[in-house]
């Protein structure tokens, strides 16, 4: 192990394992999670893991608690993350509402499992990628990850940490049991191959420094505890000084900005994997373990001389909606094979806005796609 | 789609700084007052003045700049505080101080961390951080002040409220039993547990300080009024009656059992330091069995 603490090299690990691996790569020195399955290998590979590189890993009494707690650390300084799966993830949206509204960079990550409710612990699904969106109250901008393997979960967590030191916010990696369970090959490389990112710093002293006002980017730069600043961080509504100022015009500015710093970057965040795009007449468009799946029937429908691509969402927030406005300009149909009832295909819909039809291939959670699911329905459209 | 937005109006410098030039720093304490933060929102009679105020004194006697401390809040009244003192502060979610303070002390061990909070975000919303805390003895300072009810919410009914006592959500008489805060933060294992009213600003002082210069999860009891939100449903008068009425009906025992110092409507109120022990801190105990087996050895 180099001093950095990355275990460079090639592993045979699962996506869990390689998300924790990807945490400790990016420099995060503080996790605090609660156990669930099919997360609770993350929580376990960092109590191993941050030790050996001087870092706290503390169980939680629950999920809330574990994301009040990483939004402390950041606060000291720290890169944290947190772990869980669709309860736990229930259980976070009041604090990662705090933590959009105090702009604290941290990651939280989701091995998304079937539901509502208890649901099937064990099994795979993608049915909160829109609580991912929405599910604390008000408004805010949203990045979220869509890793499709361990190797992902490696990259993409590095990724997360980058994201949420740039752009100040918790960012979401929106894995599956699926890709958390499933071992491959990941290859981490050394630590100089890695481009970490830190949060923006003050720039000038404390007497003229404004905690919330932002830089040209809408990003403020973030003073730690304890470096004479004198930060207040509040859940409410507040303005530059960080004091609370519970009026419509300070609102307006600070919720525009929350939602502006994601949606005005969207271009630079955004993360996709174009597939045989160029000719396609259908696009199928898939994140996480279902793009896999995806993958296998586009190569197969192609091999056939089917005039069919992939748009595979790495980023699942902020949506890709320029692209898929382009791509509706010029194909037949989109195909949307989630397991859910439903979620990212209203995006896609929305954002065909008629031009090419959208066709859903909802699982609701338990099992995945098999390609011939995908390969059918590409006949229908292309016959 | 097309956006018509509202105007943003931009951040007014100047006042806010006349307001801070015009208002802070005729006060001896405003070095640890947020400029341009005062006046409060709290209600005259209200305790809170005096538990910011021995907060501070406690600093000073401790010896801790502004620098080396922190302050976290939950939400309510008491969640305030952290809003107008001069220090790093953080006003996080209802019941969350504990859980958001214990990632910034073990991230930033080299700092005083303090929360601060009411009855009813430390021990109905927080309760089960509050005791997983103490039981890990995080090093924490945790003051409470417990005015017996919801103030910030109009006065509803707490864990703490007394049997019998009237609240807007118990306008028959509260049917259940309240927590004695002492007793539970004992049993979970806090290291310092005392309990002092806002008429014992002094002896608050002192156990504040004290409480400063000790490693690990201490837990003070503040017993202060709320002559809106608990006092005038229950007949207790303005907020100087009733500091009237802990100065006539509390009864200092240091030492007393924690079990045995709940607290009835219009009954004693038994003050005092009424447990203290030496245990290992979370960090302590974490440095030494875990990180210890991975420090490399200088050299």
């Amino acid at each position: 192990m180099s001093d950095s603490g990355i275990l460079t090299g090639e592993h045979f690990i699962n996506g869990d394992e390689a998300c924790a691996e990807g945490a400790i790569a990016a420099g995060c020195r503080f996790f605090a999670g609660y156990p669930i399955t099919p997360a609770t290998e993350i929580a376990e590979r960092m109590a191993r893991r941050l030790p050996q590189v001087q870092g706290i890993c503390i169980q939680m009494e629950d999920e809330i608690a574990s994301v009040a707690a990483i939004l402390g650390a950041s606060w000291g300084g720290a890169k944290s993350m947190t772990a869980t799966s669709g309860p736990g993830f229930s259980l976070m949206m009041e604090n990662i509402g705090l933590g959009m509204m105090t702009e604290t960079p941290c990651v939280i990550v989701n091995i998304m499992r079937g539901g509502p409710s208890t649901g099937l612990p064990t099994l795979v699904g993608q049915a909160d990628v829109m609580q991912a969106r929405w599910g604390s109250h008000g408004d805010y901008g949203v990045i979220a990850l869509s890793p499709s393997s361990p190797q992902e979960m490696f990259d993409l967590t590095i990724t997360a940490f980058n994201l949420s030191e740039i752009y100040r916010l918790p960012v979401l990696v929106m894995g599956d049991e699926l890709v958390g369970h499933m071992s491959e090959k990941v290859v981490i490389p050394s630590s100089d191959q890695i481009q970490l990112v830190s949060r923006p710093r003050p720039d000038r002293p404390s007497d003229t420094f404004l905690p919330f006002m932002p830089n040209d980017d809408l990003i403020p730069p973030m003073a730690h505890a304890g470096e004479g600043f004198h930060v207040h961080v509040t859940g409410l509504t507040h303005d530059e000084q960080g004091y609370p100022v519970i009026t419509p015009i300070v609102h307006e500015r600070l919720v525009r900005r929350l939602v502006d710093k994601i949606r005005l970057n969207a271009q630079k965040i955004i993360q996709l994997e174009e597939i045989a795009l160029d000719d396609a007449q259908v696009v199928v468009v898939a994140y996480g373990c279902t793009s896999r799946t995806a993958r296998e029937a586009v190569q197969h429908l192609r091999s056939q001389g089917r005039k069919v691509g992939l748009l595979r969402l790495i980023t699942l927030w902020p949506f890709p909606e320029e692209k898929v406005r382009q791509l509706a300009k010029g194909i037949k149909a989109f195909i949307v094979p989630e397991i859910n009832y439903g979620q990212m295909v209203y995006e896609v819909e929305r954002c065909a806005h008629g031009q090419a039809e959208t066709i859903l291939l909802p699982f609701m959670g338990g099992t995945i796609h098999t390609p011939e699911d995908i390969i059918e329905a590409v006949r229908e459209v292309l016959p | 789609m097309k956006i018509r937005y509202q105007p943003v109006i931009p951040f007014d410098q100047e006042t806010s700084n006349r307001l801070k030039d015009e208002q802070h720093g005729l006060h001896p304490d405003d070095l640890y007052l947020k400029p341009g933060r005062i006046p409060h929102i709290w209600c005259p009679g209200c305790g809170l003045g005096v538990v910011v105020n021995t907060y501070i004194n406690g600093l000073k006697m401790a010896n801790l700049t502004i620098d080396q401390s922190v302050v976290v809040s939950g939400i309510g009244c008491t969640g305030r505080v952290a809003g107008y003192l001069n220090m790093d502060t953080y006003h996080t979610t209802h019941g969350r101080a504990i859980p958001f303070a214990t990632g910034l002390a073990l991230a930033r061990p080299d700092l005083s961390v303090t929360v601060f909070s009411g009855d009813g975000d430390l021990f109905a919303i927080g309760g089960n951080h509050f005791i997983h805390a103490a039981r890990r003895n995080v090093n924490l300072k945790v003051i409470c002040v417990n005015n017996f009810n919801y103030g910030m919410t109009g006065g509803q009914v707490a864990p703490t409220t007394p049997v019998s006592a009237r609240t807007t959500t118990t306008p028959y008489g509260n049917s259940e039993a309240s927590f004695n805060l002492p007793y539970l933060a004992h049993a979970s294992g806090a290291v310092y547990v005392a309990r002092w009213t806002t008429f014992h600003a002094r002896q608050l002082v002192n156990a504040i300080a004290e409480t400063l210069t000790i490693k690990g999860f201490t837990f003070i009891e503040v017993i202060a009024p709320c002559p809106i939100g608990y006092g005038r449903p229950n007949k207790l008068g303005s907020g100087l009656e009733e500091m009237i009425y802990y100065k006539e009906k509390s009864l200092v025992q240091n030492g007393a059992d924690p079990r045995h110092v709940d607290i009835a409507l219009k009954g004693k109120i038994i003050v005092g330091k009424f447990a203290e022990e030496k245990r290992p801190t979370f960090l302590e105990e974490y440095d030494e069995r875990i990180l210890n087996k991975f420090r490399r050895t200088e050299g």
